[in-house]
């Protein structure tokens, strides 16, 4: 099966720091992968490189076999919570809204048809009741399902979530990982950026562990293990030696 | 002053008032970009421009100078940029650096205007702190227009303005080329800064970007709203220092703008609506009565559940 992402040799830096270094690795469709790494690994960075929104020194990466700016429509981005300022006047369903701008038109307004898709995305994530809610009112975790809904709307066929559940109450991970895995039985694609160790197994059947390259990549139960973690983390986890040792 | 403007006062009243719109509604752009102290930078860097304007075309030629401010505004607004991306100084001090540079060789180059003759009663002086009463009919036309023009631009591409201003990132992501519209809001935002120095003058333009914006986020929650209501205050504000500005002869018109814009912001701050201080007050007060009064074990266990 052609793989719905390809990256060869992605190298990147900040000023004069190289973050990434000659990262390689496919993605097969209907995959649900972690992507997990330590601080500073260049976990976030890889996604905006991907998808140009850092600038890149070398290397390729190909979407269902196209460059970046030929495959967007068809690729859903779910940034950081903190990449935008939650002050900003505006309710959850008009954010949820701005996942339709590009199938609205450019300099269009959006008709009862959009109003309707958003709201029923606010509803999968059990959000339906704050549609009217200044974002700035709603609780971290409840931003962060607003954030996802704005990404289902898009209706991609692959998906890029940043951080999705940092600081996010138990409710709202088991909404969000309840979607994905919808997401991912529907044959869509989905990469996570993923802090917490003690559920990659649980949620992830794919895990790409990262280190500035790509130190493990493969089916969680095979490549998960206690080695990669060491190879990945420099053994400076504590959890480890109670989870593992 | 006479209740009965003269036609030529109607038509400078009428052009501030577009002004203040277009200031209002670009200031609200500006104000979530987190750009509204650049955009003072951006007023004074343009000095040198008009002054240069002024030499080339040796009279005072609107088109010329407007373009003149255009030009030096924006090469400040290079300059800021660079020296941000390529230092280790920071933008607030970048900034600090360039308006007071621009301004000091503006104030420079109209100083010798001023001694080469005949340069004194050009008027130029009045761009420093504004004198919408020097605006002759074509002045009011161009800045009309504009300004006019402006406003369009804002109402057109409203939905694509919200969404870059939100998040840039992910507008890219659908397609919106942040380059492109970082490109129009900067030249929209020159464009409302270069028409406005002859009515409100450069030391004091960007006060009419940063206060209706500000002023308008008391009263709203809707980002349409706030826009709407922020070239309202911005129009109210010109008008009300043009008019102020014609008591006496010779008077300038940006302090007046500025104090009629802040007397709005006084208002507005304390009576919002949305977050006025009375309405801030009122509310601690209900829940401060609303807590003295005991509540049964029953009720404030149902209010932890519903919290």
């Amino acid at each position: 099966m052609m793989p719905v992402l390809s990256v060869s040799g992605l190298t990147a830096s900040y000023r004069k720091n190289k973050v990434l270094n000659d990262v390689r690795f496919d993605v097969q469709p209907g995959t649900l992968t972690s992507i997990v790494g330590p601080n500073g690994a260049g976990k976030s960075t890889l996604l905006k490189v991907m998808l140009d929104l850092h600038p890149r020194l070398s290397g390729s990466v190909r979407f269902f076999g196209k460059d970046y700016s030929k495959a967007k429509s068809r690729i859903g981005y779910v940034p950081q919570r903190g990449s935008v300022d939650w002050d900003f006047p505006t309710n959850a369903l008009d954010v949820v809204m701005m996942g339709l701008y590009g199938k609205i038109g450019w300099l269009k307004r959006p008709k009862r048809m959009h109003r309707d898709l958003a709201m029923g995305a606010l509803e999968e994530m059990g959000m339906a009741a704050f549609a009217d809610r200044q974002i700035s009112q709603l609780s971290g975790g409840q931003q962060q399902r607003v954030f996802l809904a704005r990404a289902l709307v898009q209706d991609a066929d692959l998906y890029f979530l940043d951080e999705p559940l940092a600081g996010v109450d138990a409710a709202t991970e088991r909404a969000i990982m309840d979607t994905l895995k919808v997401l991912k039985n529907k044959g869509r694609t989905v990469m996570v950026v993923h802090h917490d160790l003690q559920t990659v197994e649980d949620y992830f059947d794919q895990v790409l562990m990262l280190s500035r390259s790509v130190v493990a990549h493969g089916a969680t139960a095979e490549t998960f293990t206690r080695e990669n973690i060491f190879r990945t983390y420099g053994g400076t986890l504590r959890w480890m030696g109670e989870k593992l040792g | 002053m006479s209740l009965a403007l003269s036609h030529n006062a109607q038509w400078v009243l009428f052009s501030t008032l577009i002004l203040g719109v277009a200031a209002g509604v670009m200031g609200c752009f500006a104000y979530w970009k987190r750009q509204s102290l650049m955009s003072d930078a951006l007023s004074h860097a343009a000095l040198p421009g008009v002054i240069i304007g002024f030499m080339i075309a040796g009279s005072k030629n609107l088109p010329l100078m407007i373009g003149g401010a255009a030009a030096s505004a924006l090469l400040g607004a290079l300059l800021i940029g660079w020296i941000r991306s390529s230092s280790r100084v920071k933008e607030d001090a970048a900034m600090g650096m360039i308006l007071s540079v621009f301004f000091g060789l503006g104030i420079m180059l109209l100083t010798f205007v001023n001694r080469m003759g005949g340069g004194s009663q050009s008027g130029l002086d009045s761009f420093i702190f504004g004198q919408a009463a020097s605006m002759v009919r074509k002045d009011v036309f161009t800045m009309s227009g504009l300004a006019l023009l402006v406003v369009l631009i804002s109402i057109i591409a409203f939905k694509e303005w919200k969404l870059y201003l939100f998040d840039p990132q992910f507008a890219k992501g659908l397609g919106l080329s942040s380059r492109w519209m970082s490109s129009i809001y900067m030249t929209v935002l020159v464009l409302v800064i270069v028409i406005g120095i002859q009515a409100v003058g450069v030391i004091l333009m960007a006060a009419l970007l940063i206060i209706p914006a500000v002023s308008s986020r008391y009263w709203t929650n809707s980002f349409l709203w706030m826009v709407v209501l922020s070239g309202l205050f911005g129009g109210m504000s010109g008008m009300a220092g043009t008019l102020i500005s014609t008591f006496g002869k010779g008077w300038p018109t940006g302090p007046f703008i500025v104090i009629a814009a802040s007397t709005i912001f006084i208002v507005s701050l304390a009576f919002g609506a949305s977050k006025g201080l009375l309405v801030l007050l009122l509310q601690r007060y209900a829940q401060k009565k609303s807590l003295d009064r005991p509540m049964s074990t029953q009720r404030v266990l149902e209010r932890g559940e519903a919290g």
